[in-house]
Order: structure tokens, then sequence, then C-alpha cells
């Protein structure tokens, strides 16, 4: 189980990105974490894994814990080796790696032992790239390498696995398969922490949605609610009671007042 | 004929130092983005530690080459532990700057443990010649030439096949992602300057073997490892084996038929031929053979 709690991030010593965010992804479930651009989505995904001073941030104050252990003083390698796996925003794969090296590198702090039976799973689940694993990984379709490298993050057999906007970029029909290899992979038991734009897709298959805003959580409660709320369904999946009503009623900022009050 | 394929062979044999060297550069410069200056001092040490090793300590030749190569490791590792590290972030101009910095002090250190006697490195070929009818091939030239094709192969099966090796790539093509695969990105450089120490301990054995000896002053040879890897290419393995290799011939060759052909551009020109070949690939294929262009979107 994660847990984070009153997390302050400041960027170039000066510029505070989260401003107390807390959340927590119980064993076993998917976790959503929606929110616009600039919201802080990446931060909170870059302080758990100890990425933050790549980009000359720090955290400040707060706590994140693994099953009960610190992590937040962990640099990078500490995490993958605590057990927390990423696919990062933007795909971020070993372009002129092949498919085979770029899932080995991914099992760089695994036991030797188990990467083979892991390559043979990662296999099973994406079966295009079996076809593939000679093929220089760059040029895979967006989809593709999204797979890749989620199967690389897999590698290590992470207990926790963050996904950082996994549909970005992507056809529907490519959107609907990464969702529901995101629900076979946490099937075979592997917690998820997905962070979206897509909230119509993220909220489909996760039980417990945070919504983050300007560095603050301003909702927390389960995804089937979150659905159904008013202002998600407004401004995050684009639909209102009424049906297709004119822009000039939508009155954003009344009601994000409210939230933020 | 045979004066030709003599010629070649000893630039063949010439070339694969170059290509040990510059195999050396392009390590550290693919894996830290740093043009490493530091080379040919490494290069000069680890001839040294060969001599030492097979006169001082009394250790066959070859058992002193892989010693000597190892010591070499250790101190590539160390110098960018300690003078390269807290580099880290700034600009790689500054970097290579350290590099020339830890030249000197290394040069200087040569110096002053070689003396000013010239050593020799204890190797068993000597002036031995192979004769293949009336071709005369200094045995060292073939060593040189198969050593240095055998260091590529287990080098590039290294970065393909190994764990590390595969980090060390992984760390040259994105230092964020491999971080997040659990690299430790310090210790992946560390590697890429020891890789790069013991070649230069390679190459130093073959500089002063052959029955020529080495000084302190040796070193400059290993600065033609510069028009080869430029002309293969900076960040390329295989630019480097194919760019030592010519550089080595172009320079024999010169050194064979100048004088004949044209006794106006006066004596040891060869010296000077490395350096115009790489003036004119700069000119006309800055990135070399098998490097790649840089393109940048203004």
């Amino acid at each position: 189980m994660l847990t984070i709690e009153g997390l302050e991030v400041v960027y170039e010593d000066v510029i505070l990105v989260l401003k107390g965010v807390s959340l927590t992804v119980p064993d076993g479930e998917i976790v959503t974490l929606l929110g616009a651009n600039g919201a802080g989505k990446t931060p909170v995904l870059r302080a758990i894994t100890g990425l933050l001073d790549v980009h000359r941030g720090a955290i400040r104050k707060g706590s994140i814990n693994l099953d009960g252990k610190p992590i937040h003083h962990l640099d990078a390698p500490g995490t993958v080796a605590a057990g927390i796996g990423q696919v990062m925003e933007g795909r971020r794969i070993f372009v002129d790696f092949t498919i085979d090296e770029n899932l080995r590198i991914g099992a760089h702090t695994a036991d030797r032992g188990t990467i083979e039976a892991n390559l043979d799973r990662i296999y099973t689940l994406f079966p295009i790239l079996a076809q593939r694993r000679k093929q220089v990984a760059g040029y895979l379709s967006g989809g593709e390498q999204q797979m890749l490298a989620i199967g690389r993050a897999l590698m290590a057999e992470p207990k926790l696995l963050l996904l950082d906007e996994p549909s970005l970029g992507l056809a529907p029909l490519i959107v609907q398969q990464i969702r529901d290899l995101i629900v076979e992979i946490n099937e075979q038991g592997t917690s998820v922490l997905l962070v979206e734009q897509n909230a119509n897709m993220a909220l489909s298959i996760s039980q417990h949605g945070y919504i983050l805003e300007t560095g603050k959580v301003v909702m927390d409660k389960p995804a089937a609610v979150l659905r159904d709320d008013e202002d998600v369904r407004e401004f995050y999946l684009g639909l209102r009671e009424e049906g297709a009503a004119s822009f000039r009623d939508v009155k954003h900022y009344k009601r994000r007042k409210r939230w933020l009050s | 004929m045979e004066a030709l394929i003599e010629s070649i062979m000893r630039g063949l044999g010439q070339g694969s130092v170059y290509a040990m060297l510059g195999l050396g550069f392009v390590i550290v410069y693919k894996g830290t983005e740093v043009v490493n200056f530091a080379q040919p001092a490494l290069m000069i040490l680890g001839a040294f530690l060969v001599s030492w090793f097979t006169f001082d300590a009394g250790v066959p030749f070859f058992a002193a080459l892989p010693l000597a190569m190892l010591a070499a490791a250790l101190l590539g590792a160390a110098i960018e532990r300690i003078a390269l590290r807290p580099m880290v972030g700034q600009p790689v101009f500054s970097a290579a700057m350290v590099t020339v910095g830890v030249f000197f002090a290394l040069l200087t250190v040569a110096t002053r443990l070689i003396g000013t006697d010239i050593r020799r490195t204890g190797d068993p070929w000597g002036l031995d010649v192979l004769l293949i009818g009336d071709v005369r091939l200094f045995q060292v030239d073939i060593a040189k030439l198969v050593i240095g094709v055998l260091a590529f192969l287990v080098v590039g099966a290294y970065f393909k096949y190994s764990r590390s090796g595969l980090a060390i790539r992984a760390t040259a093509s994105d230092q964020e992602t491999a971080l997040a695969q659990g690299v430790k990105v310090g210790r992946m450089f560390g590697l890429s300057w020891a890789l790069a120490g013991a070649l230069g301990a390679l190459a130093g054995a073959f500089i002063g073997a052959g029955g020529v000896g080495f000084e302190p002053i040796s070193a400059l040879v290993a600065l033609k490892a510069l028009p080869a890897i430029i002309l293969g290419g900076l960040d390329s393995i295989k630019g480097a084996l194919i760019g030592g290799l010519v550089i080595g011939v172009i320079e024999s060759l010169s050194r064979t038929y100048q004088p004949g052909i044209a006794p106006w551009l006066g004596a040891n020109f060869d010296q000077v031929v490395p350096y115009l070949v790489m003036l004119i690939v700069l000119m006309i294929r800055p990135y070399g053979l098998f490097g790649t262009p840089e393109i940048e979107r203004v």
C-alpha cells in the first residue's frame, strides 16, 4: 500500500507545485489521479519515484510510505528496488535498442533468474511485441511503444505500477486496448496509480479517484461517485445534464470557487 | 608490390592502436557526452604500468598486460569519481576542459615515473618478421591488428549482451529513463571511464612494442586517435575501428611513398597527414562516416 501524506514539492527552490497532497493506493486496486495541465500530477509521480532532483525539484514536507516503509528519501534506483515501476509520460522507450533489449533493461535491478520467465509473461501479455523481438524499438507505432514501455516497467515485478498518461496521443481503439491491459495487469496482482487526462477511460476501470487542481487535492471519492458528480461530468467528461448547451452558460469560475473553498 | 603490402600492414598495425584509443574516446563520449582529452595520458601511464610489471615486478608480458589494464581501469574510474562527477549537470565544454587538466596532471606523473630513458614494454615480438614469399611483415603489426580487432569484438559483445553494458548504453541514450529503470547512472559513468582506462593501457602496451620503446612524449601519438574517431564518427564504435585503421594506413602509405612522389612536401610529412584527413572530413562530413548527424531545429 502506498500512502502519501501532506506532500509539498518545490521546483527551483521557489515554485511550490504541490501544496500538501495526500493520497492512498491500497493493495490490488487501481487509483486514478485526474487533473488539468499544470495541476501537479507528474510532480506527484516524480516525488514517488525519486526523479525530482533531475528536474531541480525537492520534497519540502510530508511523507511517502510504501507498505509502511518511508521511501521519500530514496533515489530513483532505490525506489525501483523498493518495488515501484513507472511508465513515464511520452513512453520514453530506448529507440535505438531492440524490443528485447528494452525489456531486459527494465529488469536491471531484478534477479537474473526471473528474467526469462518475465520475458515470457510480457510477450504473452503483448503478442505484438513477441513477433518483433529483434527489431529496433523506434520503428514501433505509438500504441506498441506504449505497450513496450508498460512491459519494460513490469520486468522488475513491481508491487505498484505508476502510469503517466498512457492514453496520450493514441487512437481511441488503442486506448481501449491499453485500458484492458491495465485491468489485466491489475488482476495479476499489481496495484496501479493511473495519472490521466482521459477521465472517462480512467474512471471506468479504477476503484478510487483523486482530482488535483493547482497542487491540491480538491476531490477524493470512489470512482463511481466521481463518474456521477455533476462538476466532474462537466469539467472532465465534457457532459452536461441538459445535453449540448451553449458554452456561454458554462460558469467555470463559480463552480471552481466552490471546489477550492 | 612488396613495399605496398608491407606498408599497408604497418599501417593496419599502427591503425589498430589508434582504434583502441579511439574506442576509449568513443565510450566516454557516448556514455557521458564528454570528450576525454585525458586518454593519451591514460595510455602512457598504461604503457608505464606494463613496463613496470614486466621489468620491475618480473611478471611475464601476457600477465602484465591484464594487470596493467586492471590498474588503468581503476585509475580511470577514480578520475571520473574525483574530477568529473562534480561536473555532472555543468556544460560539457567545462567537463572537457577538466579532462585537459587531468591530462597534464597525469602526464607530469608519467614523466616523473618514466624518467629520461626510453623504456621498453617487454613484448615478445620485438623486431621479428614473418616472411611470406618476399613480403616481410612485422609480427608486432599482426599482433596489434589481431588484438585490436579482438578488443572490439569483446567490447561489442559486452555492450550487446551484458547487463551493465546494456545499462551504459541506456545511460547514453536517455539518463532520466535509465534512472527510472533502476540504473545507477553515476556508476555507469565510472564504468565508461574504467573501460577507457583499460583500453588506454592495452594501446599503451603496443605503443612501445616492436623494439621502439616509449618515452613520456609518446603520449602525443595518442592524439592521432582524434582524427581516427572524427573520420569514423564520434559516437560510433564501428567508426572507431574503421577510422583508426584507415588513418593508420594513410599515414603509413604517405610515409612510404610521399618522399618519392612529392619530396617538396618535406620530411616527416606523414606526421601531418592524419590531421589533414581530419580537416577534410570536418569540412565535408563533420559527423564522420558512421556518426549521428546532429540535427538542430531552429
